[in-house]
């Protein structure tokens, strides 16, 4: 269980996020949704321990992010972060293969590599397994990150926009690979998506941010209604249901 | 999928054996080469022979590999934390600070260990190098180039204070020894410290995976659960240790550190467990080489090995400027 409770975050000025307090169950997938500078890279900043908490409180299982050292919250949680930019050259399979470090220290084992070999094949890797990371094209670096913080292997993983440079097949192929994970390997899942269809199709529960403040937790049935989403972000959205799965016409 | 490894730990296999044996080429290159007519057999031999060898061309050769190895990888630590490909201890301000750290030792503690003055000096590289660190912070991620140019404006501000405090104090000859590398010098009994820069070069070995992974950035490294600053802090020492052992034995030798962790990191990357030892390797051939190169072209009069490099590895800068995508920054 992630439980934040009353963050509150400034950047000089200005506030980020106002008291925000939520409780994200085990297993499942939430989706963190919101409008531009709704405060949500900066929730997962805090969340990953990137930003150091101003006032609130953040912990996983009880976990306190705050007293935990960094090197065991690693083996916990694992975070993709919005534009990594990792300017080394390094191949596909070693930058996959540090996911592993916070459990082996440099030290690899066999179960290390499998588990490697596995976050390879999985994202369709291994063709591309001996590249150097800066010849890939941006989608092909942006599953190479997702794929090494699957190698992570952790119970919780925090993605933030991860079909960022995806066309439709992978982005598709990765959402349904986190419904695999939480669905089948018991993960617990939260990740930013911009496109609420995704969201809609693959995500359990849906959390809406809004000038920093908590507009929305809810299932997400409940949550797929015109009224909700015209109001988050501040535009008129239909939302029709198509084979029983309710999409929002925003594009249109 | 293993076939797909197989060619590339094949390459990967051959890139440490031919550079060990073109560095053992040049030692017995290095070992012959000189005023004195001696073969490389006389080191097992007893008489005038063999001690030219032990006392004077043996010792030289070392020093040479040590030196050029040791500095090639600071330079890879200092790429990696830094993340820009453009600086070096020279281009940092880190040799200079270095330089004006023994300065100091000789005007206050003058008397003080040799030991004690390795310390001060060490101490004064590595706040010199902290405060860089703190400056090119400042600069916008889109223009690398800015890092290496403050760092070469900012070692010059420091070498001018050395010179200064040197000239007010009749002692400009030092400065002019520490900071032009060359080898002509190097006795048995007069190298020795560069065992420990070449100690402090091996230790980074031991933190390669940590430095590789600082490199990704303190975000991603912070999110593997790395303890970021102490891998700072212990990518820093080393780099002071072994730049001041450097500039205190046979002078500082700029480009090392960065021209030969380019090359290796063109053709084999980044991931520092696989390059250090082939960028120790190349360091010190090519150091060596340099040194060959100056007791060769005028013989028997010699050209500073740091002049040579410097010339060869202005090239090589160039090269690498040019022919790099712009991407890769």
């Amino acid at each position: 269980m992630i439980e934040i409770e009353n963050v509150t975050f400034h950047h000089g000025k200005s506030p980020i996020l106002k008291d925000v307090s939520l409780t994200i169950k085990r297993g499942g997938i939430t989706a963190l949704i919101g409008p531009n500078g709704a405060g949500k890279s900066t929730l997962f900043a805090l969340m990953a321990r990137l930003l150091p908490l101003q006032s609130g409180k953040i912990s996983f299982d009880a976990m306190d992010i705050r007293q935990t050292p960094s090197r065991e919250l690693a083996k916990k949680l694992a975070i993709l972060r919005q534009d990594t930019h990792v300017a080394s050259r390094i191949t596909v399979q070693d930058m996959v293969g540090f996911g592993r470090f916070p459990h082996h220290q440099g030290r690899a084992t066999s179960l290390d590599h499998d588990k490697v070999q596995a976050a390879l094949n999985v994202f369709d890797l291994a063709d591309i397994a001996e590249r150097f990371i800066d010849e890939l094209s941006g989608g092909q670096r942006q599953r190479v990150l997702v794929a090494m913080a699957y190698a992570q292997d952790t119970e919780y993983l925090l993605l933030d926009e991860p079909l960022n440079n995806l066309d439709m097949h992978f982005a598709r192929n990765l959402m349904h690979q986190l419904r695999d994970l939480a669905d089948n390997h018991g993960k617990t899942i939260v990740v930013v998506l911009h496109e609420i269809n995704y969201a809609a199709a693959h995500a359990d529960t849906i959390i809406a941010l809004k000038n920093g403040e908590v507009a929305a937790h809810s299932r997400t049935d409940e949550f797929m209604t015109e009224e909700a989403i015209s109001r988050i972000y501040d535009m008129s959205v239909k939302v029709k249901a198509v084979d029983g799965l309710k999409m929002a016409l925003h594009h249109v | 999928m293993r076939h797909h490894f197989a060619p590339l730990q094949r390459t990967s296999a051959l890139w440490p054996i031919v550079l060990a044996v073109v560095l053992l080429g040049l030692v017995a290159g290095s070992l012959v080469t000189g005023a004195a007519n001696v073969s490389a057999l006389d080191l097992f031999r007893r008489g005038e022979s063999g001690d030219i060898l032990l006392v004077s061309r043996l010792p030289r050769t070392l020093a040479t590999i040590l030196t050029g190895a040791s500095l090639a990888v600071a330079g890879v630590i200092m790429q990696t934390l830094v993340r820009n490909r453009f600086v070096e201890p020279a281009t940092t301000g880190t040799g200079e600070c270095a330089a004006l750290g023994l300065l100091a030792t000789l005007l206050l503690v003058p008397g003080a260990p040799l030991l004690a003055k390795m310390a001060i000096s060490s101490a004064a590289a590595f706040a010199g190098t902290a405060i860089f660190l703190a400056l090119v912070s400042r600069l916008p991620p889109t223009q690398p180039l800015l890092v290496p140019l403050t760092g070469i404006v900012y070692g010059g501000i420091i070498g001018s204070i050395s010179i200064f405090i040197a000239y007010e104090n009749d002692l400009l000859q030092y400065i002019s020894v520490w900071m032009n590398g060359e080898f002509s010098g190097v006795l048995q009994g007069r190298y020795e410290l560069l065992w420990a820069s070449g100690a402090a070069a091996l230790a980074a070995y031991f933190y390669a995976d940590q430095f590789t992974v600082a490199g990704f950035g303190k975000d991603t490294a912070h999110g593997l659960g790395l303890s970021y600053r102490a891998v700072m802090i212990a990518g820093l020492s080393i780099v002071a240790l072994i730049t001041s052992f450097t500039v205190l034995t046979v002078g500082m030798l700029p480009f090392v550190g960065l021209v030969v962790p380019n090359i290796i990191s063109r053709f084999r990357g980044d991931n520092t467990k696989e390059t250090l030892p082939l960028v120790a390797i190349l360091g010190g051939a090519l150091v060596l080489a340099s040194d060959l190169i100056g007791r060769l072209i005028r013989y028997p009069y010699e050209i500073p090995a740091g002049t040579i490099f410097g010339v060869l590895g202005t090239g090589v800068f160039l090269w690498l400027l040019f022919a790099r995508p712009a991407r890769r920054g």
